[in-house]
């Protein structure tokens, strides 16, 4: 039962995150200069790993930094250690959900991936060196800019866009807002987390697991958007029934780059290469799939000459139907952090508030913070709803539900929005009207590229 | 900056860049604050190709406009800004809100004052156009960037900009 998932919290959580504060508060000072009191907490992460296959890496490493050497080989080493950490509580979150939720899922293929072919990464790592050394408080506007050459680099290479697209938004936020010394409250978690994937992802040899071409009907459920100064991405999560009679739980994702003055509905514009993708989600269309690449944790790589729209179906009528039965994908071993945690769920029956669903008794968060602007959704439409169709998230210490659709009652009359409504562009007009105005920028900025780039 | 009861410094989704506001970009297609200057692109109002490149420096408020072909501004008279710098701070202030603007560039403003121009006290400041000019050109290639279809993970940490409420 979902009351039961939102009550307890699996034994070792708090205590893992406890481990993990202690390293993140040694990242706000910096590795350059450790106290006693800070040097005491790394030994003690040093110490939970003891008996485990990381124990004389990670205690040699966190030696050799409060001694004061920060080598890339003791970094990627803690990075490790907190990634293990985190990776155990994500799997404990991620249990108690298919538990509460009664989901199948699948368990992660054996046998060894293609590592990514090389990439440069030297210049990441040597910049995330700098930062760790430093600290967050260190980080002035020189050591902010200090990522934008391996930035550059990595966008140039199609292969590196994972790491380019992490790697940005995070200097972003640290050229925004540097220096940091003068900052009232540090993003002491968040900050970790994105140094932490940044420097796993900027190592050699990654694997990458091989996708295989899969066929069938793809129901939409609902589409999560995500952004920063420098990219739009649109990820639909749906079931896709196999010719075989399995239903599965999958992603498409679309991403595009933009610039920060576009944003809001008309960074769909940003997407237009995707015609079927975005007319499938507006219009609610299920889609025939022939071929497409599937990767084993269930992210279907798009490519529109393999998708065909059908005809359409109620993504609230496919949740009722075949939600509860779908098999989940297994987590890729390195995604494993309790932020992907995203399970669709299907909510009904519950008492709307404000901030808060009541289920039973039990209080359940609405994550007013992941609706986007670009969506027809609004908290009052949330407040006012009856059924929703949702992501189920953690952060901090509790569980929250982001709404990708809701059912209301406004004025008496129904209301259905899903959050790619306006995929095709507004629907409502004072949004198209914003719309149209907002999107001349991306007129006015591809003008100004065209005569001003290739000079 | 809490949510219900998880501490900002305890979430990782914690917001730490606002979501700038919509705005006009004819007259300055480009506006940043970066490297301790507010700094951006004013297009010309008589020449479609040229382009004026302005900045004002946190701090000192040192300012500085020349063409992408790196001649001088003809208006900018020492202290006295020109229009080009008038609207890259009308602009700055359209998109980041007065408070980020008057914070990044250490103005004091009195109580109730809206101008920005009432808390700068010019200097005249070292060219810097080709910086940012170039800074300019990195922003245009976004847009030539191929979208991608990979599944991108890390941007669970990155959720769309949050509607207003």
């Amino acid at each position: 039962m979902l009351t039961d998932l939102l009550r307890d919290t699996p034994a070792g959580v708090d205590a893992a995150w406890a481990l993990v504060d202690g390293f993140d508060d040694a990242l706000v000072h910096g590795l350059g200069r450790i106290d006693e009191e800070r040097a005491a907490v790394l030994e003690s992460l040093a110490a939970a790993f003891t008996g485990s296959p990381l124990a004389g890496r990670v205690a040699d490493s966190i030696g050799k930094i409060i001694a004061g050497t920060v080598t890339d080989e003791h970094l990627i080493v803690l990075a490790g250690a907190r990634s293990a950490l985190l990776g155990a509580v994500h799997d404990a979150l991620l249990s108690a959900v298919d538990g509460a939720a009664g989901r199948t899922r699948e368990a992660w293929p054996a046998g060894t991936a293609a590592p990514e072919p090389g990439l440069l990464l030297a210049g990441t790592r040597s910049w995330l060196r700098e930062l760790a050394i430093a600290g967050w408080h260190g980080v002035d506007h020189e050591l902010a800019a200090g990522g934008a050459q391996a930035v550059q680099a990595l966008l140039a290479d199609p292969a590196a866009r994972r790491l380019a697209v992490l790697l940005d938004g995070f200097a972003a936020e640290l050229r925004a807002a540097a220096p940091v010394a003068t900052l009232d409250r540090v993003p002491v978690r968040r900050w970790a987390d994105l140094w932490t994937r940044a420097l796993l992802l900027a190592q050699d040899g990654l694997p990458r697991p091989e996708p295989t071409p899969v066929s069938g009907r793809l129901l939409l459920l609902g589409a999560d958007l995500h952004e920063h100064p420098t990219v739009f991405r649109a990820q639909a999560h749906g079931l896709l029934e196999t010719p075989g009679g399995d239903v599965r739980l999958v992603r498409v994702s679309v991403a595009g780059a933009k610039v920060d003055t576009i944003s809001g509905p008309s960074a769909w514009r940003m997407l237009a290469a995707f015609p079927v993708f975005r007319s499938a989600l507006a219009e609610h269309r299920i889609v025939e799939l022939s071929g497409m690449p599937l990767t084993p944790g269930g992210d279907l790589i798009w490519d529109e000459s393999l998708a065909v729209p059908g005809e359409s179906a109620d993504p609230f009528t496919t949740a009722r139907v075949r939600l509860g039965a779908a098999i989940a994908p297994p987590v890729p071993p390195l995604d494993r952090h309790p932020v992907m945690l995203a399970e669709p769920i299907l909510l009904e029956g519950y008492t709307a508030g404000e901030e808060a669903f009541e289920l039973g008794g039990v209080r359940l968060t609405v994550d007013l913070a992941r609706l986007p602007s670009a969506g027809p959704i609004t908290p009052a439409l949330v407040a006012a709803s009856t059924a929703c169709l949702g992501l189920l998230r953690r952060d901090g210490d509790h569980w929250s539900v982001q709404p990708l659709a809701v059912q209301a009652t406004v004025r008496k009359k129904p209301v259905v929005a899903h959050t790619a409504d306006w995929s095709l562009g507004p629907t409502d007009a004072k949004a198209a009207k914003a719309e149209a105005a907002a999107g001349t920028a991306v007129d006015v900025l591809r003008e100004r590229a065209g005569r001003l780039l290739r000079k | 900056m809490t949510s219900d009861g998880a501490a900002y410094e305890r979430r990782s989704a914690a917001p730490v860049i606002a979501p700038v506001r919509p705005r006009k970009l004819a007259k300055v297609p480009f506006v940043e604050l970066a490297e301790g200057r507010l700094q951006g692109v004013v297009s010309s109002g008589s020449d479609i190709e040229r382009v004026y490149v302005s900045s004002i420096t946190a701090g000192d408020h040192g300012l500085s406009c020349n063409t992408n072909n790196n001649r001088p501004c003809g208006g900018l008279g020492g202290t006295y800004p020109c229009n080009h710098i008038r609207a890259l701070a009308e602009a700055a202030v359209a998109q980041y809100g007065l408070s980020r603007v008057t914070r990044y560039l250490r103005v004091e403003l009195a109580e109730g004052e809206e101008n920005l121009w009432a808390g700068l006290h010019p200097t005249t400041a070292p060219n810097r156009a080709a910086e940012v000019f170039a800074s300019f050109l990195r922003h245009l290639a976004y847009l030539e960037l191929p979208p991608t279809t990979d599944p991108l993970p890390e941007l669970q940490w990155f959720p769309a900009a949050e509607v207003v409420r």
